[in-house]
């Protein structure tokens, strides 16, 4: 199983508010996808996959807020 | 795989003219997959848009003081978008840079490259003799209290779109249908601090002069369209 997590965005950003999901649970993705975006103040952030897999488990709802470091969905 | 420091800051310059924000945004998501395809530099794409009206991923629609239909009506478009920030109104005369720029050679911090675009805004009013500054949690580019210019950006795989927004020689009428950016803060633009209108080839030379030293980038081409 792999998870997918925020990333370091940078210096002094702790947080982050999930903007959107492009996938759903049970699609198929492949390693680069893009999985969902996240924004913190004026940026957008576009997280993708790591690897080849099928989304098992999305664990943040969009308009949520989430910290680095944070799991936000599994992968399998 | 190593990447010569040439690679790292070989950068093109574009200059798309008047341009459908539509377009330029079409242009853009293209020019971000060939550049991580390594199909291309990176580019600073310079553009003007007929106005419109665009809705980040944070926007309130309350942030539009009149009827959208009323809106529309005066030839204004509405576009929804994917980049932070809230609502940001685009015409002629405001200079729009869409920086697509490999951010991992720029420490992989967003608000690094906030901050930096905000300086190149800075650099280029002082310039013209203009102190322009920050103020502190409100991302933009001031001069005595109000906003010159917008910066909203996109990343992905830390590759950088959207930008920034001056304010040169942009009817500043336009405003009055919005709160910008969700802010109760007026609008000012370069030809109305100086009272003249201002050579937006001027502006657009002196700005790639600016973004160019600001993020260490070799400009390799530049070219209009």
């Amino acid at each position: 199983m792999t998870k997918v997590i925020l990333p370091e965005l940078g210096e002094g950003i702790q947080k982050a508010t999930v903007a959107c999901w492009h996938k759903k649970i049970g699609d198929e993705v492949s390693a680069d996808d893009d999985l969902l975006e996240v924004v913190t103040d004026k940026a957008s952030f576009n997280i993708s996959a790591e690897k080849t897999g099928r989304i098992k488990e999305i664990l943040v709802k969009e308009g949520k807020e989430v910290r680095i470091g944070e799991v936000l969905a599994t992968m399998e | 795989m190593s990447i010569s420091t040439t690679q790292q800051s070989s950068c093109s310059v574009e200059d798309l003219g008047l341009l459908k924000y539509e377009k330029a945004l079409e242009i853009q998501r293209r020019y971000v997959t060939e550049f991580i395809g390594g199909k291309r530099p990176q580019s600073l794409l310079f553009c003007q848009h007929p106005a419109v009206l665009t809705l980040g991923r944070s926007s309130h629609e309350g942030n539009i003081l009149f009827p959208q239909k009323d809106i529309l009506a005066q030839g204004i478009n509405i576009v929804h978008i994917d980049r932070g920030g809230d609502i940001t109104l685009h015409a002629p005369g405001q200079q729009v840079v869409y920086p697509i720029l490999d951010l991992n050679f720029q420490g992989k911090d967003l608000h690094r490259y906030l901050f930096l675009l905000e300086q190149v805004g800075i650099d280029l009013l002082n310039d013209f003799g203009i102190l322009a500054d920050r103020i502190l949690g409100k991302i933009g580019v001031y001069v005595d209290g109000e906003k010159i210019m917008s910066i909203g950006v996109g990343v992905r795989k830390w590759v950088s779109y959207h930008g920034l927004a001056i304010n040169i020689n942009t009817d500043l009428k336009y405003f009055s249908l919005i709160r910008p950016c969700g802010l109760d803060v007026s609008m000012t633009s370069l030809a109305h601090i100086k009272g003249r209108m201002i050579d937006m080839d001027d502006v657009k030379a002196k700005m790639v002069t600016h973004l160019a030293k600001v993020f260490h980038l070799d400009i390799v081409e530049d070219k209009k369209i």
